[in-house]
């Protein structure tokens, strides 16, 4: 046994390191590829991996608006900017790679360094724990009424900064949509181009 | 047994994954990315029988689902370019390739 943990904490920590392992190992490959359909499809799979990650830690629904918007939507998106572009990425020399290893590093350092100050995982002193969580926990039951205390908050407590938010991603998605133009036009665009070729 | 299982859907994903990584073409990519995404289900099913919240069934059927949509996108967008397919359908260009090796 690993020290500290026994049991079903250590398949969790198991897990969790299997997850991140698998994370890091497409990160890496993301960032040495050149080809972009590879570069999309491998970020598809980081962020089902990703997905299956938050599963793993209890934060089902921030799992699901990943995989719905990580590996579904995205993918799409950034396929369809693929279109539009060149199929490969110029190859990056060596010395123009070694200053964002560095803030890379450098930011991964610090928020290591900020965990350290974190309460512990289910700490019931933790401030989570103790100031309006606990007012949430014990009111929702006979306010709303439903079984899911997050999608209480969200779609009830905070109905209107919800509201909000989905008028920004809708706007978001129409300015992209208009920009990559799908449908007739980049349809139409791409017969012209195949037409000119030839 | 458990741990059986647990070792055979790790190493299933880790396959999966080389073939996602190294594959030549872009159908081994796309193929890869699916059946990585049935594993991922299998592995979402596995943990909720494991830790005890059968309850985690249902988001492993929503994440077949995903997966399955996200794969009809891809490979409708790779055969019409877009993805409005028009009404009346234009004769698409045959791509002048080798089956199996779209040039991308």
């Amino acid at each position: 046994m690993i020290a500290g943990y026994s049991g079903a904490d250590l398949a969790i920590a198991l897990i969790n390191v299997l997850l991140l392992g698998l994370l890091f190992v497409i990160g890496v490959a993301i960032a040495r590829m050149r080809s972009l359909f590879a570069i999309v499809m491998l970020s598809g799979i980081y962020s089902l991996i990703s997905a299956t990650w938050f599963v793993a830690l209890d934060a089902v629904d921030v799992a699901f608006t990943e995989a719905a918007v990580g590996a579904g939507i995205s993918t799409a998106l950034l396929l369809g900017a693929m279109l539009l572009t060149a199929r490969t990425a110029k190859p990056e020399p060596f010395a123009r790679s070694i200053v964002p290893i560095l803030v890379v590093i450098a930011t991964g350092a610090m928020l290591v360094y900020a965990t350290i100050d974190l309460p512990a995982f289910g700490d019931p002193d933790s401030p989570a724990n103790t100031y309006v969580g606990t007012d949430y926990l014990e009111r929702t039951p006979q306010e709303i009424a439903v079984p899911n205390i997050v999608t209480a908050v969200l779609a009830s407590y905070r109905g209107f900064d919800t509201l909000g938010e989905t008028g920004v991603v809708f706007t978001a998605a129409l300015a992209v949509i208009l920009l990559l133009g799908f449908g007739e036009r980049s349809l139409s665009a791409t017969f012209n181009r195949k037409k000119d070729k030839k | 047994m458990t741990e059986i299982a647990a070792v055979a859907i790790i190493i299933a994903i880790g396959l999966t994954l080389i073939r996602a990584l190294m594959g030549p073409t872009l159908y081994d990519r796309v193929l890869a990315v699916n059946s990585l995404g049935t594993k991922i289900v299998l592995f979402i099913g596995f943990l909720g029988f494991v830790l005890g919240r059968p309850d985690w069934l249902d988001i492993a059927v929503l994440y077949a689902l995903i997966n399955f949509v996200s794969t009809i996108a891809i490979l409708k967008f790779f055969r019409y370019r877009s993805f409005q397919v028009p009404l009346h359908r234009r004769p698409v260009p045959k791509a002048p390739t080798v089956q199996g090796r779209d040039n991308v």
